[in-house]
């Protein structure tokens, strides 16, 4: 859908605003540009309507060259929402909505019902259609810009923090009702923003630009499981590391790397030696090379007490075990749905690496709530947690 | 002061149509000598301000032409093409192009750069961007500055009837040459101010209504009250 190849931008001498900046977006893909100020973020995205001329590097939209195209036409077949929202004074809200199908001579009554349409997407009234932008609210005004994106139906669309000046509730209702908008029509959105809470929650993949380099591009479980590095974990913020935990941080991280294991050539005496010293009522099987073989627990090993028997002899327990790259969260209503006290964690060959005990869902509950100090987070936490249980 | 009055009354009464033409007249002029200024002007100021580094020098030679005293300029213009109307028109032509030019770049340029950058993003051609944006969003202040250049327009008229031009100027100087000529000075003077003051009301007005930022909100109020609840 849309391409960049070594892209750069430099405006005066030698500062480069962007720097040999390569990326893919998928049609139908939400990307969410994300950094500091400053870091090249509009620059980026006034390249892909040609507002700014890339300085090296070529910008293909679905396969054409973006520089090759006709400017005016190629800006009509995208959507864009700037930043401070500018709309015309001067223009009712429908003339407003549909400019674009206007320059693309649309008959009148095909705009009018357009946008009708259009307002209704996001529950305004047709009385609003005769209005001009200052009898409007902050919230309406900034859906009007959106809707204006919307108007000539571009497969793309291009928004500039179309969000920043809002109240955080309207703010929240408004990208909710947005995110649902684009998977309803398809749209495939390139979005700036330099707030991670919004960046999250709406994002498919987030590209993250640095002194107009790309630092990291992903999913936003990629990039909280795996930030490229400091400058990422700091920008992503610890707290809400520790708060995103619970949902996106894999097995591996939070497992008890030393479970209580026994060699399958012991014999069960041992076993029951080694179960009394750890104070376990089971024990997890290995051979030699760390496989995990099965468990035994203590009334197998007291059906068999009178024979002289090693582990091996007798026959184990099949025992479920979750890879080490799972979800914890996935993992940890599996053990309450199970209702096992413990899961053994294995790499690809069944290698036996930890496991996963009820007391670690208490270290996940304890981070979320002692670990980070907005309220709200927590109930969702909670919420996720006792849904699992259900 | 009663008696210059109702003498002022009596010279109305009985030169009425020829104080209604030379009213006519006089605004003729003045309008005539502004729309042609308007002409040129807009465009140029439009070209100034969409090329920037000609405005320093454009409007300073308006500037210049500003700082020639009414008379001096008239008379330079009479020199060259004589006595008659044509003469004040084409001063006022002069005049009039520094407060349009003016007020067309101040317009225009001060047209908000994220409505510029908003229709450019939707795909309007420059044209369009000046049709659709720049001009309606500049209209009011470039009515400002013709409502400025009319009501100079009609005081240096008044000048004009000594070089020929005819117009409430001509009334006055009537009244100059004849003793005690008080009643008719003032019949020529006092419809001249009212000119000048309709025109800035009327003109004012137009400004007011193509003021960009619009709201129904006005009219619509009252529709409201109007309408059972
Ligand atoms: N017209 C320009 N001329 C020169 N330098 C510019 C111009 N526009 C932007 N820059 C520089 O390019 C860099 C990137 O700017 P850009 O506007 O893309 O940042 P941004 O990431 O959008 O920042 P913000 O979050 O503050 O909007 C900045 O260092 C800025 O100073
Ligand atoms: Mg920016």
């Amino acid at each position: 859908m849309l391409k960049f190849e070594n892209v750069s931008k430099i405006y005066s001498g030698n500062h480069y605003a962007v720097q040999n900046l390569s990326f893919e977006v998928e049609k139908g893909e939400f990307i969410v540009f994300i950094g500091p100020s400053g870091c090249g973020k509009t620059t980026t995205m006034k390249m892909i309507n040609r507002l700014i001329d890339p300085t090296e590097g070529v910008i293909s939209i679905d396969d054409k060259d973006s520089n090759l195209q006709d400017t005016v036409q190629l800006r009509r077949d995208i959507g864009y929402v700037i930043q401070q929202i500018g709309l015309f004074p001067h223009m009712t809200i429908q003339e407003n909505v549909t400019l674009v199908p206007r320059l693309l001579k649309w008959s009148k009554e095909k705009r009018k019902e357009r946008a009708k349409e259009l307002l209704k997407l996001v529950d305004m009234g047709e009385e609003y259609l005769t209005r001009y932008p200052n009898e409007l609210s902050g919230g309406q005004q900034q859906r009007i810009g959106v809707l204006r994106a919307l108007a000539a139906d571009p497969p793309l669309i291009l928004m500039d923090e179309p969000f920043g000046a809002l109240d955080p509730i309207t703010r929240d209702t408004l990208q909710g009702e947005f995110k649902d908008l684009q998977q309803r029509l398809g749209k495939t959105i390139v979005f700036v923003t330099h707030d991670m809470d919004e960046a999250l929650k709406l994002a498919d993949r987030m590209l993250i630009l640095k002194d107009g380099k790309l630092v990291q591009i992903g999913t936003p479980d990629e990039i909280l499981t795996e930030p490229a590095n400091e400058f990422v974990e700091e920008f992503i913020g610890k707290e809400r590391l520790i708060q995103m935990r619970a949902n996106v941080e894999t097995v591996e991280h939070m497992m008890n790397k030393h479970p209580v294991t026994i060699h399958e050539s012991a014999s069960l005496s041992v076993a029951i030696q080694v179960m009394r010293e750890k104070r376990v009522d089971s024990l997890l099987v290995t051979d030699s090379e760390g496989y995990l073989k099965g468990y035994v627990d203590i009334e197998m090993i007291e059906s068999n007490r009178n024979n002289n028997k090693t582990i091996a002899d007798i026959h184990l327990t099949k025992i479920h075990t979750v890879h080490k790259k799972a979800r914890l969260r996935d993992s940890i209503s599996r053990i309450l749905k199970l209702g096992a006290s413990y899961v053994p964690v294995v790499d690809d060959d069944m290698r036996l690496l930890g496991i996963l005990t009820r007391a670690t869902l208490v270290d996940v509950v304890y981070d979320s709530i002692w670990g980070h100090e907005d309220p709200g987070k927590e109930d969702q936490i909670a919420a996720t947690v006792e849904e699992s249980v259900l | 002061m009663f008696e210059v009055l109702s003498d002022v009354i009596q010279y109305y009464m009985q030169n009425f149509s020829y104080i209604s033409q030379e009213f006519f007249r006089h605004f003729l002029m003045a309008a005539y000598g502004v729309l042609f200024a308007a002409i040129v002007a807009i465009p140029l100021g439009i070209t100034i301000a969409r090329f920037g580094r000609l405005s320093n020098w454009g409007i300073q030679l308006a500037n210049i032409i500003q700082t020639i005293p009414h008379l001096a300029m008239l008379s330079i213009f009479m020199i060259a093409m004589g006595l008659g109307a044509n003469t004040v028109v084409v001063a006022l032509f002069f005049y009039s192009i520094l407060p349009i030019v003016k007020n067309t770049y101040t317009g225009i340029v001060n047209v908000d750069q994220v409505l510029l950058d908003s229709g450019k993003a939707m795909g309007m051609t420059k044209g369009q961007l000046l049709r659709m944006v720049e001009i309606p969003l500049a209209l009011s202040v470039i009515m400002a500055g013709l409502r400025n250049a009319l009501v100079i327009a009609i005081g240096i008229v008044a000048i004009g009837a000594f070089f020929g031009a005819g117009g409430l100027g001509d009334i006055i100087i009537r009244g100059t040459n004849v003793t005690d000529g008080t009643a008719i000075i003032l019949a020529g003077a006092i419809p001249t101010a009212l000119m000048a003051i309709i025109t800035d009301l009327i003109m004012g007005t137009l400004e007011k209504l193509l003021h960009p930022v619009k709201s129904v909100k006005d009219d619509k109020e009252n529709v409201d009250h109007a309408a059972p609840a």
